[in-house]
C-alpha cells in the first residue's frame, strides 16, 4: 500500500514539523512495515510555470522529424522561444514550461540550448518528464483557465509529496487503505483520528435503488448499491485526484474509474461501477454453474469453476465477485448512469477464485484479507458525493443494502494477560486505553480484572485473547519488553546419533572430501546415465506435482545424480582432482501406492494412534554419506610422481566412515550399477549391505561427462545399526590388554588363484593364526610368470605377541604355519617357494 | 717381553725411562693433534694406545721389574696413559663435532619447497553453521531436534494454525508430492519439527531446530529453491515475549560478538501470536554508519539493523494442536535463514557459490565456522 502523506494528514493532523522519515519510523515500531519512504517530485527544482502557446511554426527537420518552433508566454515581459518536438497541441493551450536552471527528475538539467537552428530557451513538459506517470504521448495540456501563465506549475500539478511504500502482512487488511493506515499513525503520534468510515446513515426512506438478490449469503454477506444519473462522462478528473491515485500506485484513467478507485484506497472498500444502461434486469449474486464463461475487463474469456462467485445479470455473468468486473457493464465515455456497487465477500473464497484465475487484483488482494463489513453502504455514497461534485451527477435517492452487517464476538481476557504474555508490566488503565484506540469497545465483566473486548468491524484478524495481547504489546511498543534469558533444565546435549554424525562427516573431511550438497531434485535420465536395471529399487522415487523443472521431478533415492553432477562442474571449471562428498536425506517410499497421511482436527491434540498413522504415512528418509573423485589423489610433485584415485580411494572412504562409527566394514567384489562391474565392492557391516563403493562403469563416465576413472562410494549409515541411526546408543570403548612382551614377526607370500579375494585370505591366515597374531598386513601383490597364468603372490607381514611372556621360535613358527594351511584349505594358498 | 728378573736394574729398562715416557705421550699428543680427521685419529689412536703402541709396551715392561721399582714406574706409565687417553677423547669429541657440523651443513635442504602431497577436505559452511548454532544452544541446555524433509502437510501447515486457504498452502510456494492430495509437502520451513517436538515431548520443551528446507523459488543471486532454516521452541511455565528477546540476543552475541543485540518489529505469522520480526544490531559498524554518509557500512546499508528473522509467543491454537495446554504453558519460538545469515556473516554475495558445489568455495571455511 502506498499511501501519500498529504492524504494520510486530512485524518490524521501530524505535528506539522513530523518528517516523512519519522512518520515512518513511528509505524514500523507499531509493526507497519515502511518498506521505503518515496519522496515524489522531491528531485524537481524549478523555475516550472505554465506557459501559452501563442503561436508555433511546424518545422520539417532532415532525420524526418517534424519539430514545432513556438513562442510561450510564461508571464514575463517577453515571449520565450522553445523547441517542441510534441504536436499534440494548438495556438492559445496552456502548457508546462521547465526554464532554464530548472532540474528535472533523473537529474536533467534544463538550459537555453542551441537546437534544431534555434535557441531554444526551455522545455515543454510530458507527464513523464514530470514524474507523473509514463504517459510521454504528447505534453501535458492544462484545461483552459485551469492557470495563469506564470504560475508555479509544481503546486498545480500536486509534484511534491513524500509517499509511505507500506508491505501489509496477511493479518493487516485495514491498512490497504488510507483510513487504516491514518488510524495507526494518529494512535503513534497520539493525535485525534478523524474517521472517513463513519458518517451519518443516510436518510433513504427506506425506498430501495438498484434491485439485488444475493443467492449465497455466506460467500457475500453484505452487499449495497447506489445509483446517479446525469453523470458527464466528459467531466475531466481533477489534478489532485489523479495525482493520489497515481502516487498510490494505480494509473488514472477518467473520472468515473478515478472516483471508485480513489474511494477504494481512502477507505478500502472496493468499488465496482456498473453501466446502468448496459445491465439487464437485477443483479444476482450467484455461485457459477460448470461451463459458465465470462470474459473480464482485461479482455479474457474466462472458464468459471462452481466455486467461483459471480455478479450476473438477466444477460448471465456480469463479473466475477471481489475480482474483476465484466466487459459488458463496464463505465465507458458514454456512461451516464452509474451503478455503485459495493460488497462484502468472503475472504477464502476470493482468494480461491483470485488464484484459479491468476487474477490477483486490487479488489482481491483486499477482500482476501477481510475487508470492513459495515463500509459497504459508506463507500457506496463517498463515491456518490464525489460523482455528483465532480462529474456534475444526481443521486437517485435509492439505496440497496442486502444483507446485514456480520457484529464481531466479544473476547474476553484478563486484563493482566498482556503483561503475563510480554514480560511487561502494562497498567489496566493503558491496556483499556490501547485497546479503545485499536476501535474496539472495552468492558468490564464481573469484577475489575476481567474485561470484554468488542473488536472493530475492520479487524477480522482479532479473535483470539493473543491477539488482543499483540495489539497492546505493539502499540505499547515492542522496544519495551526487557531481555531476559530463560534458564532450560539441565539438557542431554547431543544425541549419540547426532554426535556420530559431526564424527563421520569430520572424518571424511580429514581424508580430503570437500562437502558440496546437492539439490535432491532428479529425474529418470539420472537413473538412466547411472546404468540402473529397470527394476532397481533406487527408480522408486517420489514424485512432485510441481517440480521446479520438469526433468528433474523425482526426489533423489541415491546421492550419486548430485554428488557427479557437482565433481563434473568442478571438473569443468578446471579443477581437475577433485575429491567431493555429501551426506543427507535420500528418499525411499516403499513400493506402489502411498498411504495418505490422516487429515487430523487442529482444535486438539490427535491421539496417539492418529498421530502414529501419520507418522507413519511419512515415507523414509535415511541419511547416506556419498563421496566422489576423480584426478589424482596425490599430485605429481617434486617429490615424484603423483597417484590418480582409483576404486581404492573410494573404499577407503567406506572405511573412513565405518571407523569414525567405531565399526568396520568387510568387503566383497559386487556387480553393481553404477559401478564398473570388475571393480566394484559391496560393503558389509556384520551381515547387512551399508553400500557400494569403486570405480563408476565407464559407459556411466561417458554417458554424465565425468571425467576417466571417476570413482564414488555411497553408503547408507541407518544401515550400520539395527535400530537405524536414530536409534544409536553409545557403550564404551572396552580398553585392550597392551602387551609390553617383544613382538615376533613373520613373513608369508602366498600364491593362489587371481581370482581370489584376498580379503578371504587374510580372514583365513588371521582365522589359523590363533589369538597370538597381533596383526597381519598386505605389503606386496605381486604376478610374474614364474608363477603361472592365473596365479598372483599376495606376501604378509604377520606379527606374534603374547600378553604374559616372550615368544619362542617354535611357538611363533607353529602358530604361523596353522595360519599358513588355514589359508591354504580355504583359498588353496600355496606358501611361495614351498 | 722379558720375564721377572728381581736382580734387573730397572734404570736400564729404556722404555721406562722418564724421558722416554715423555717422549711417549709428547708423540702421542703431537699425532693426536695432527689428525684432521676422525680416520686419521683412528690411526694415530691405534699408533699411540694400541696394543702395540709404546705406552701398552712400556706398562708390560713394568711386570718385570723388581717389585721395589714397580710403584713409581707404574704411577709414571699410569699417569702418562691417562694423558693420553684424555687427549685422545678431547680430540675425538672435537674432530666429531667438526664432522657433525659439516655433515648437517651438507644435509640442508630448501625447507621451503611446497608438500601439498595431501588433499585437502573441508566441509561446508550451511553444515558447519548448523552446529555451531546448535553449540550455542546445548550450551544453555536444550535439545537438538529433527525431522524428515518430506513432511506430512498436516504437521508443516494445520498443525501450525495455516488453514487450508492460506496462501502459502499453493504450489506457488509449496512443493506437493504428486499428487496434489499426498498430504505430503517437502517442508517450507522446520517448524514441523517443532510441532513434532510438542507432540512427542512432555513440557518443559527447549529445542532447537536447524534443517533444510524448501520453497518453489527459481535460484538466483538471493534465493533457491533449497535452503537452510534453523528454529528455536521453547514451551515452559511462565515464559514471556522477555525471554524470547533475552535468548535471541544471548543467541546473537554468540554469533556475532559480545555486545550484540536484537530488536524486535511487530510482524505476523500464523503460528505466533503476538508475532515479530527479529533485526539484529550490525556487528560491523554498530549503528556507527547510520547518518554518516563519509562511513558507509556495507554490511547493513547504514541501517544499523540487519533483517534477520521472525519471531513470537507460541499461537496458543498451535499449542492445543500439539497437546500443550495454554493455560499452563506459554512458549515461544524464532527462526531464521542460515543461507542469509551465512551471506552478511561472511559477506557471500552470490547465492550460487552456496549451492553450486565448487570445492575452491567450502574450501575456505575449513573445518569449523
Amino acid at each position: 500500500m502506498r499511501v501519500p502523506l498529504s492524504w494520510l494528514r486530512e485524518y490524521a493532523p501530524l505535528p506539522d514539523g513530523a518528517s516523512a522519515r519519522e512518520v515512518a519510523a513511528r509505524l514500523i515500531r507499531a509493526g507497519l512495515e515502511v518498506e521505503t519512504v518515496d519522496e515524489a517530485g522531491a528531485d524537481i527544482t524549478g523555475p516550472l510555470v505554465v506557459g501559452r502557446v501563442l503561436e508555433f511554426a511546424d518545422e520539417p527537420q532532415k532525420n524526418g522529424k517534424t519539430i514545432r518552433w513556438c513562442s510561450v508566454d510564461v508571464g514575463e515581459a517577453e515571449p520565450r522561444g522553445i523547441v517542441c518536438g510534441a504536436h499534440n497541441f494548438a495556438a492559445g493551450d496552456l502548457v508546462v514550461v521547465s526554464l532554464p536552471g530548472a532540474v528535472l527528475p533523473g537529474g536533467f538539467a534544463i538550459a537555453a540550448r542551441k537546437t534544431y537552428g534555434h535557441v531554444s530557451d526551455g522545455m515543454i513538459c510530458s507527464a513523464r518528464e514530470l514524474g507523473l506517470g509514463d504517459d510521454h504521448a504528447g505534453i501535458i495540456v492544462l484545461q483552459p483557465d485551469e492557470a495563469a501563465p506564470g504560475d508555479d506549475a509544481v503546486e498545480l500539478l500536486h509534484l511534491r509529496d513524500d509517499v509511505l511504500d507500506i508491505a501489509v502482512t496477511p493479518d493487516r487488511g485495514y491498512c490497504l487503505s488510507v483510513r487504516g493506515v491514518a488510524r495507526e499513525a494518529a494512535t503513534a503520534f497520539g493525535v485525534a483520528f478523524t474517521d472517513p468510515g463513519v458518517r451519518p446513515a443516510l436518510d433513504t426512506a427506506g425506498v430501495d435503488g438498484y434491485p439485488v438478490r444475493v443467492e449465497d449469503a455466506s460467500r457475500c454477506p453484505v452487499f449495497a448499491a447506489r445509483m446517479v444519473t446525469g453523470f458527464d462522462p466528459t467531466a475531466p478528473s481533477p489534478r489532485w485526484l489523479q495525482r493520489r491515485v497515481q502516487l498510490a500506485g494505480m494509473r488514472p484513467i477518467s473520472l468515473a474509474v478515478d472516483i471508485t478507485n480513489y474511494v477504494m484506497l481512502e477507505l478500502g472498500q472496493p468499488i465496482h461501477g456498473y453501466d446502468r444502461d448496459a445491465l439487464r434486469g437485477p443483479i444476482v449474486v450467484r455461485r457459477a454453474t460448470a461451463g459458465e464463461k465470462l470474459t473480464t475487463l482485461d479482455g479474457a474469456v474466462r472458464e468459471l469453476d462452481p466455486d467461483d462467485l459471480l455478479i450476473t445479470d438477466d444477460s448471465g455473468p456480469i463479473g466475477l465477485a471481489g475480482v474483476m468486473g465484466g466487459g459488458s457493464t463496464e463505465l465507458s465515455d458514454a456512461t451516464t448512469v452509474v451503478v455503485v456497487e459495493a460488497a462484502h465477500f468472503e475472504p477464502t473464497g476470493i482468494a480461491r477464485t483470485a488464484r484459479r484465475h491468476k487474477l490477483p487484483s486490487e479488489a482481491s488482494k483486499r477482500f482476501e484479507r477481510g475487508v470492513d463489513p459495515a463500509l459497504p453502504a459508506v463507500a457506496a455514497q463517498r463515491v456518490v458525493d464525489l460523482l455528483v461534485s465532480l462529474g456534475g451527477a444526481v443521486q437517485e435517492p435509492g439505496l440497496t443494502v442486502a444483507g446485514a452487517v456480520p457484529s464481531p464476538s466479544p473476547i474476553e481476557i484478563s486484563v493482566g494477560l498482556p503483561a503475563r504474555v510480554a514480560g511487561v508490566d502494562y497498567p489496566a488503565d493503558e491496556v483499556r486505553s490501547l485497546l479503545t484506540a485499536v476501535g474496539a469497545s472495552v468492558s468490564a465483566v464481573g469484577g475489575a480484572e476481567r474485561i470484554a473486548v468488542v473488536p472493530p468491524t475492520w479487524r477480522p484478524d482479532l479473535t483470539d485473547p493473543y491477539d488482543l495481547v499483540e495489539e497492546v504489546a505493539r502499540l505499547h511498543g515492542y522496544d519495551a519488553v526487557p531481555s531476559v534469558l530463560p534458564v532450560a533444565p539441565a539438557g542431554r546435549g547431543i544425541t549419540p546419533s547426532q554426535r556420530l554424525r559431526r564424527r563421520v562427516e569430520r572424518a571424511v573431511a580429514a581424508a580430503g572430501y570437500v562437502e558440496a550438497p546437492s539439490y535432491p531434485f532428479v529425474g529418470e535420465a539420472d537413473f538412466d546415465a547411472l546404468g540402473l536395471p529397470a527394476d532397481d529399487a533406487r527408480r522408486v522415487a517420489l514424485r512432485l506435482a510441481n517440480p521446479i523443472s520438469e526433468e528433474q521431478p523425482l526426489l533423489r533415492t541415491t546421492l550419486l545424480p548430485g554428488l557427479l553432477a557437482t565433481l563434473r562442474r568442478n571438473a569443468g571449471r578446471g579443477t581437475a582432482d577433485v575429491a567431493v562428498y555429501e551426506a543427507g536425506l535420500v528418499f525411499r517410499p516403499a513400493p506402489g501406492a502411498l498411504p495418505v497421511p490422516p487429515r487430523l482436527p487442529v482444535d486438539r491434540r490427535p491421539t496417539d494412534s492418529e498421530l502414529a498413522d501419520l507418522l507413519a504415512a511419512v515415507p523414509s528418509q535415511p541419511r547416506r554419506v556419498a563421496v566422489a573423485l576423480a584426478g589424482d589423489r596425490e599430485p605429481t610433485g617434486w617429490w615424484g610422481a603423483g597417484r590418480p584415485a582409483s576404486w581404492a580411494d573410494a573404499v577407503e572412504a567406506a572405511r573412513v566412515v565405518a571407523r569414525a562409527a567405531g565399526l568396520t566394514v568387510r568387503v566383497e567384489r559386487d556387480e553393481h550399477a553404477p559401478w564398473h562391474p570388475g571393480r566394484c565392492a559391496a560393503l558389509f557391516v556384520g551381515d547387512t549391505l551399508v553400500g557400494h563403493a569403486g570405480e563408476l562403469h565407464p559407459r556411466v563416465v561417458a554417458a554424465l561427462g565425468l571425467p576417466e576413472r571417476t570413482s564414488a562410494m555411497e553408503l547408507e549409515l541407518d544401515r550400520f545399526f539395527p535400530a537405524g541411526l536414530a536409534g544409536v546408543t553409545e557403550s564404551p570403548v572396552q580398553a585392550p590388554a597392551v602387551s609390553t612382551f617383544p613382538v615376533a614377526t613373520q613373513d608369508v607370500a602366498l600364491v593362489v588363484d587371481a581370482a581370489v579375494a584376498a580379503a578371504d585370505v587374510e580372514d583365513a591366515l588371521r582365522r589359523g593364526a590363533g589369538e597370538l597374531l597381533e596383526s597381519a598386513r598386505l605389503f606386496d601383490v605381486f604376478t610374474g610368470a614364474q608363477l603361472g597364468d592365473g596365479r598372483k603372490s599376495l606376501a604378509y607381514a604377520l606379527r606374534f605377541r603374547a600378553p604374559d611372556r616372550t615368544l619362542t621360535v617354535e611357538e611363533t613358527t607353529a602358530a604361523r604355519d596353522a595360519a599358513v594351511a588355514a589359508a591354504a584349505e580355504r583359498t588353496g594358498a600355496v606358501l611361495r617357494g614351498a | 717381553m722379558s720375564a721377572p728378573n728381581s736382580d734387573y736394574d730397572p734404570v736400564q729398562v729404556t722404555p721406562l725411562d722418564p724421558d722416554q715416557v715423555a717422549r711417549m705421550v709428547s708423540d702421542a699428543l703431537a699425532a693426536f693433534a695432527a689428525a684432521g680427521d676422525l680416520d686419521a685419529l683412528k690411526e694415530a689412536r691405534l699408533a699411540h694406545t694400541g696394543d702395540r703402541s709404546p705406552l701398552a709396551l712400556a706398562n708390560r715392561e713394568i711386570g718385570a721389574l723388581p717389585p721395589a721399582a714397580r710403584k713409581e714406574v707404574g704411577q709414571r706409565v699410569g699417569a702418562a696413559r691417562r694423558d693420553v687417553a684424555a687427549a685422545l677423547a678431547a680430540r675425538q669429541i672435537a674432530l666429531e663435532a667438526e664432522r657433525d657440523e659439516r655433515v648437517l651443513v651438507e644435509e640442508a635442504v630448501d625447507v621451503t619447497l611446497p608438500w601439498d602431497r595431501a588433499p585437502q577436505g573441508a566441509r561446508h559452511p550451511l553444515t558447519t553453521i548448523q552446529e555451531r548454532v546448535a553449540d550455542v544452544f546445548v550450551a544453555m541446555g536444550w535439545e537438538v531436534a529433527e525431522g524428515p524433509e518430506v513432511e506430512a502437510e498436516w504437521l508443516n501447515f494445520d498443525a501450525l494454525n495455516i488453514g487450508p486457504d492460506h496462501p502459502a498452502r499453493t504450489m506457488q510456494d509449496t512443493f506437493f508430492v504428486e499428487n496434489e492430495d499426498s498430504g505430503l509437502v517437502l517442508r517450507t520451513h522446520t517448524s514441523p519439527v517443532q510441532a513434532r517436538s510438542m507432540l512427542t515431548r512432555t513440557p518443559p520443551i527447549y529445542v532447537i531446530c536447524p534443517g533444510r528446507t524448501f520453497r518453489t523459488d527459481e535460484l538466483d543471486a538471493t534465493h533457491t529453491p533449497v535452503f537452510s532454516q534453523v528454529e528455536g521452541l521453547a514451551i515452559d511455565e511462565g515464559l514471556t515475549m522477555a525471554h524470547l528477546k533475552g535468548t535471541l540476543d544471548h543467541f546473537a552475541s554468540s554469533m556475532f560478538g559480545a555486545g550484540i543485540t536484537t530488536r524486535l518489529r511487530p510482524s505476523y505469522f500464523p503460528f505466533t501470536e503476538p508475532s515479530a520480526e527479529m533485526d539484529l544490531q550490525c556487528f560491523v559498524c554498530r549503528g556507527a554508519s547510520v547518518g554518516d554518509p563519509d562511513n558507509p557500512c556495507r554490511t547493513c546499508g547504514s541501517e544499523g539493523w540487519i533483517e534477520w528473522g521472525g519471531c513470537g509467543m507460541v499461537n496458543p491454537r498451535v499449542l492445543v494442536a500439539c497437546g500443550v495446554d495454554p493455560a499452563r504453558y506459554t512458549g515461544f519460538a524464532f527462526g531464521m535463514g542460515l543461507e542469509r545469515t551465512l551471506m552478511f556473516r561472511h559477506g557471500i554475495a552470490d547465492m550460487h557459490d552456496m549451492v553450486e558445489g565448487d570445492v575452491r568455495f567450502a574450501a575456505a571455511f575449513g573445518m569449523e565456522i
